[in-house]
Order: structure tokens, then sequence, then C-alpha cells
């Protein structure tokens, strides 16, 4: 009677050993439980390491950027850790994957109503708003339906029509270009958001089960095949030829990596 | 659309997973922390676990389990038992918890609730009623597991812990509980109708009619069982499968097992046994194994 997806598990620790420990970093501030993203990640049998640190942000390939509670108290502590700038160089000029998740993403927006008002990061163009509507209960919470509008990275292996598990009483409202997934709540509600390389989901995917797994698994599958592309970049740049330059969406290049 | 969440409860007495009948006889099921895995598996929406003996016994429910329940359980987790104070609550919730549910604790000091609303946001903290008929004949919160009388009446205190800034509602039966008769749906409407806030049905479900019959007379936003998926293969999925035929209702069914083609019993609700052809047509059909 053991449960199939323990041995699954097993053999996908085997699969993904590729992604060595220092590579992903899941970025501690104090705020909300990073336990429950960890524990995801150790079931899908992937390596990280889990810091604040200037120079683990340095070493890192890609971050996850957890979050739960008050955006304001997050705010607060990414500017005593004092490691804004450095993430910033690392995510926004050497382009490393980021992935916000719930008030992960909202501090990377401009500023947000919640509490007063509070500036964010502002590595995305779009403002934190509470979620307005007379005929839906605030905040939202529970299973809600989703729909994809970019399938890659984040949702690649994810159905067309799907679940996750929401809680939060703000959203993100920002340009419909860098939305990559939406649900219903009263209003429209930005679920996902994608912009080169910073990627935010308002859902908690490791809350999800089976769906927010699969979210984890083509994030990882995305910096894995982004570090083999880099690889490949740099080889082709020993041949005086530099595509690094032209940045804009790596989606073509990496979409063949993509399912692994 | 928002979905229905079907809730497994989990009591825990002396640190094993047990059913509890009428608060007052337990019946032994095994480690917690493989009840959890498996209702995980299962497609349970929910878990909540709650260490019945904590507050009585002066202590809280153990981090370590919180711990091992956690690393099985990716589906929001609430505990509850004997948490006194926000300190406590944030180190749950640090352990993996999602949500904790408190009772006693909030009938003896109500601002608890508020206190912990404040740090941790109102959606951490489920104020959990058990609800008897006392000698009067009148609905009565009781504490302490069923065993102290309070004085409050279900509606009122509802209505209170909604305004301190209560997330959830885990409303409880303790004379359902075990009894396999079904809600008290007089008990969930009039408190559903009583707050905004959502109302978790508890307390003598025994069959998918009952779960529906919370849902649509109770109007209960979520509902939950403790015994009832014990000792049950698949018995979550085949619980939402029933309840789907039954009505049209937005539930979250997406495991790959969903047993829709399959008849349901009358009278206790689980599957009836399929014809031997269908039988021996599956007997050596290749499922592939689910990879993520």
């Amino acid at each position: 009677m053991i449960p199939q997806n323990t041995i699954a598990a097993s053999i996908a620790s085997i699969k993904n050993q590729e992604i060595a420990p220092r590579d992903v970093l899941v970025i501690d501030y104090g705020v909300g439980n990073h336990l429950s993203i960890l524990n995801a990640l150790d079931f899908l049998g992937y390596t990280y390491h889990v810091s604040h640190k200037k120079e683990d942000i340095r070493a890192a390939k890609a971050y996850i950027l957890p979050g739960v509670g008050a955006f304001n108290e997050a705010m607060k502590n990414i500017e005593q850790l004092g490691f804004r700038d450095v993430l910033a160089e690392e995510v926004l000029q050497k382009k490393k994957p980021l992935l916000g998740i719930c008030l992960g993403m909202q501090v990377l927006a401009g500023s947000s109503e919640e509490n007063g008002y509070h500036q964010g990061l502002g590595w995305i163009k779009g403002n934190v708003v509470k979620i307005k509507s007379s005929d839906v209960k605030v905040p939202h919470v529970g299973w809600n339906d989703v729909s994809i509008r970019k399938p890659f990275p984040l949702f690649s292996k994810t159905p067309e029509k799907t679940h996750f598990y929401f809680d939060h009483s703000y959203h993100i409202s920002c340009d419909s270009s860098i939305i990559s997934a939406t649900c219903s709540y009263g209003t429209e509600i930005t679920a996902a958001i994608q912009q080169e390389n910073i990627f935010g989901v308002q859902f908690h995917p490791e809350k999800s089960q089976n769906n927010g797994l699969r979210v984890y698994r083509s994030f990882f599958n995305y910096v894995r095949s982004r570090a083999e592309g880099n690889q490949l970049d740099k080889e082709m740049t020993n041949d005086a030829h530099n595509p690094t330059g032209s940045d804009n969406y790596n989606q073509t290049e990496s979409d063949d990596h993509a399912e692994k | 659309m928002l979905k229905n969440r079907l809730i497994a409860g989990l009591i825990i007495k002396n640190g094993i997973a047990v059913q509890s009948i009428g608060f007052s006889s337990y019946l032994p099921v095994g480690k917690p922390e493989i009840a959890v895995e498996f209702l995980n598996s299962w497609g349970v929406d929910e878990i909540i676990v709650v260490d019945i003996d904590a507050s009585r016994e002066g202590r809280k429910i153990s981090k370590e389990m919180i711990d091992r329940i956690a690393k099985k359980c990716f589906v929001p987790l609430t505990v509850g038992g004997g948490f006194n104070n926000v300190e406590e609550v944030r180190q749950a919730i640090r352990s993996g918890a999602d949500k904790v549910s408190i009772n006693a604790a909030a009938v003896r000091r109500p601002e608890l609730i508020t206190e912990i609303a404040t740090v941790l946001g109102t959606q951490s903290v489920i104020v959990s009623m058990d609800v008897k008929f006392n000698s009067q004949g009148e609905y009565e919160i009781f504490i302490l597991n069923g065993k102290e009388a309070t004085g409050l009446d279900p509606i009122s205190w509802a209505k209170k812990v909604e305004e301190l800034g209560a997330g959830e509602i885990l409303l409880n039966s303790i004379d359902r509980d075990g009894t396999k008769r079904g809600y008290d749906l007089e008990l969930i409407k009039n408190v559903s109708a009583a707050v905004k806030i959502p109302v978790i049905a508890l307390g003598g479900a025994c069959h998918p009619d009952h779960f529906c019959a919370g849902i649509v007379e109770g109007r209960a936003a979520a509902v939950a069982a403790a015994n009832y998926f014990h000792f049950t293969e698949h018995s979550v999925i085949t619980t939402k499968a029933a309840m789907k035929k039954k009505i049209s209702i937005s539930l979250r069914l997406d495991t790959y097992a969903h047993y829709l083609q399959l008849d349901y019993q009358k009278n206790d609700g689980r599957i009836r046994k399929p014809s031997d052809d269908y039988l021996e047509d599956i007997r050596f059909e290749f499922h592939p194994k689910e990879e993520i």
C-alpha cells in the first residue's frame, strides 16, 4: 500500500540531480511560511538553498520569492535585510529567472494600497489593489478555476482549464500584456504574470496539489533549459556572435527545451 | 467559479489519529501523517488536524507532528489544539500549517482572535465551536472536548467571532458526532445566515447525500467529516463523484481515477459492485503512472 506518488517522487529525485543545490535559492525574508514550498520541492526531488545573504543571491541561478502576510511588512524586511540591490542586479540585468508567490509576486509591483500607500520593488509595471466587488466575499479563499493565457513556461504541464488554491484580499492590476493567467472572482483577477524572466503567481502552487506541483516542475524545467541554453550561448559567443544582446522573451529559443 | 470544499478532519488523541463517537468513545485509526498522505493523494480540498486533549492537558498540539504532517500535505492544512497566544500560532504556521483553529482559548479570551488576525491575517484563524443541546433543550457552546458548558449560544457567538476577525467558523455538533445521522442542518443554516464568513459544517456526515444537504440546505461554504473518510480506499474521490452525480455542484474532482462511470448504492453511498463483465474488461487495462 505504498502510495504511487512516493515512488514517482523517488524516481523524480534521481532524474533531477542536474540542478545543483546552490542553483535555486528560496529567499527567506521572514514573511510567511516558506516551509510549505520546501516540502513541495522536496517532494519533487529538487535540491535548493534557503537564504537572504548577498553571496548566496549572487551564486544562485534562479530565485523563488515566497510571501504570506502584509505588504509593508514584506517590503520593510526586504529593505532591512539589504538584499534588494543585489537581487535587482541579478534579476533585472543578468536576467536570472525569479518566481514570486502570492505576496512574493505582489512586492514586485510598483505600489500597494494595502493598509495605506506603500512602494514596492517596481520591477513589473502594475499596482496592487484591493479586490473590489460587492457580490463576493473578501478575502478570496479557496479553489478557483484559472484560465491560462500564456502556457509557456509556467503552465506548460497544465491543462487549459484548471484550478488552484487562492488566499488573498489584494491582487495585481497591470497591463494585460504581462498577464499569463486569470481567474474570475466578482471581477477578473490576475492569477499569474510573466515579464521576460520575472514570473509571479497569486495562488499557492504548494497548496494546489498536483496542479501546483506541475507549476514548480515547469519552472524548474525552464530554469534548466535556460542554463543549457546559456551554455550554448557561450559557445556561440566564442564564434564572435552575441545573441544575449536581444533579450525580448527567450521564449522561442527555449521552447524546444521546455518539455523534458 | 469558487469550488465547494470537501474537508477531512483528523482527530488526534495520544499522538494517533482516532475516530470520535459522541465526544466520548474513540476508535484508533493510525499514524496521522499516513492518514494525511492518503487523504492528500485522494484529492481532498483541505485537512484539519485537531489534538482534542491539548487544551484540557494544558499543552499544545505537537510541533514535530505538524512538521511530519506538513511534509505530506499539499493542500491547505489547519491545525488546532491548545493555542493560547500569537507566538504559538506563528510557530505552528512556520512548521508548515496554513491556518489554526482555536476553540477553548477563544471562549476564554476572545481578544486572541483579533490578535492573531492582525498579525497573521484573518484567513489564518478558524474559530471552532462545539455545539450541544443543553438541559433546557437549547443550543449551547461547550469547550474542553464537550465537558464544560459556556453559556454562549451559537448565533451570537458566531457574530461576535466574525466581528473579532475570525476568517472561518468550524461548526461541530456534539450530538451528531459519530452518529452517522447527517449534519444538524437547522444549526448550520442558522449560523451560516447570521455571518458573512464561510461556515464549515462538521459532525454526523456519513453519506454523500449528507454533504450535498450541508451545502444546499445548510448553505455551508464547506463540508467536513472525519470518521467517514477512514477505512475506505479512495473515500474522498468516491464521495465527490457520488455528489457530482446527484446534484449539479462546483466541486474539484481531477484525480486520475474519478469513478464517475460507476453506480453508487443508495443506502450507504459507496460504490456498487460493477458487473463481472466490466471487471473482466478492466482486469488487464494499462494505467500509466501519473508523472508530475
